[in-house]
């Protein structure tokens, strides 16, 4: 299997080496792409000399935008399997096989690593925190049915369908959990939690920070609520309808 | 309800005119593009079509049930800038995405040229 990892980072210099040598240790025989989101600081060349491969967008676009860029290149270069984790540490890269071996394995399309699952119990969300993710839990499941633990995980692994389909413009220009989530149950991709490690932030700014919350709960609840009833673009829909 | 005396109608008429020509010569002149014009000459052209025919305005008014004329021309502007601004941010929200793509458009192919060098 042709696997890729893909690494979405902005302004991550101080702290992406170490997860790169995480990867690189955890997967060593797959190919490993950052997706430098327009940092101002030299993430992108401290990760080629960690030996990835870079790809620099010219401007912030944020993380849901720089993560599709890497999802554009794997349906571009053939790859069956995108497994995708923060540059900033709080996933842990020997966690990554966890993921892949759902994907390879054909268990599911979309395999979620979860904080909440298992024994893993480094994480600490504050209660603001907590009490957003159950809110969008609890939505995801009223909305599809499925019971997801941690729908705000950024630590994924896709099949190569499902990166066809966020390869397509439905995908948010913006935060893209939940609603990608139920989206993705929609269209009959099979979604599976999967237990991983996960570590508060090692210092630098969270993407979550400042009113920008209010503006996440905002887009996740219209997004969410939408998300059953609406248009997702001509191709994604070819995709959904060749795969059914 | 009275009809306009004809200083008014005068005054309003040279202020909606001018209106529809300022929106034209802009197109003219290439500083507005006609596909965002339209909303505008509609605008403009309602306004001057209100003025000649101003028992339409009054039948408009028993019609929405407004007290005056002039509450059916607030309501009416009202309406017609609510339209232009969201007809703003439906363009923006296009243009967001056109620029999303090809950042990443820019973004893979240098990456690609890179690897060629």
């Amino acid at each position: 299997m042709k696997a890729l990892v893909l690494v979405p980072a902005y302004n991550e210099s101080a702290r992406i080496a170490r997860v790169l040598a995480g990867i690189r240790a955890a997967v060593p025989q797959a190919a490993l792409l950052v997706v430098d989101d327009g940092s101002a600081d030299d993430t992108a060349a401290v990760a080629r000399a960690a030996g990835a491969r870079v790809v620099r967008l010219p401007f912030n676009l944020g993380a849901g935008v720089a993560a599709q860029t890497g999802y554009k290149l794997a349906v571009r270069e053939g790859y069956d399997c995108v497994v995708q984790l923060d540059a900033d540490g709080q996933h842990e890269p020997a966690d990554i096989p966890a993921l892949l071996g759902v994907i390879a394995r054909g268990e599911a399309d979309v395999a979620i690593g979860s904080r909440f699952l298992g024994g893993s119990t480094a994480y600490r969300a504050g209660a603001v925190r907590r009490l957003g993710m159950g809110l969008f839990g609890l939505l995801a499941w009223l909305l599809t049915g499925i019971r997801f633990s941690d729908v705000t995980s950024g630590f994924r692994a896709f099949s190569g369908d499902v990166v066809r389909f966020v390869a397509t413009e439905w995908y948010p220009t913006d935060y893209a959990d939940a609603d990608v989530l139920i989206t993705l149950r929609r269209a009959g991709f099979r979604l599976r939690d999967v237990p991983v490690r996960m570590y508060p932030r090692a210092g630098g700014r969270s993407m979550h920070a400042g009113l920008r919350p209010v503006y996440y709960v905002f887009k996740m609840l219209l997004s969410v609520a939408l998300a059953p009833v609406r248009r997702n673009g001509d191709r994604a829909e070819r995709i959904v309808r060749w795969r059914s | 309800m009275a009809e306009l005396t004809l200083h008014q109608t005068v005054f309003a008429l040279i202020t909606s005119l001018a209106a529809f020509v300022f929106v034209l010569d802009l197109v003219r002149r290439r500083r507005l593009r006609e596909e965002y014009s339209w909303l505008w000459l509609l605008t403009a052209g309602a306004m001057v079509l209100l003025v000649v025919w101003y028992r339409l305005l009054i039948l408009i008014t028993q019609l929405v049930g407004a007290v005056t004329p002039l509450n059916t021309l607030l309501l009416c502007a009202v309406l017609f800038l609510f339209a232009i601004a969201v007809h703003y941010s439906m363009i923006i929200s296009r243009l967001t995405v056109q620029v999303k793509t090809l950042a990443q458009e820019l973004a893979l192919l240098s990456a690609r040229v890179e690897r060629q060098e």
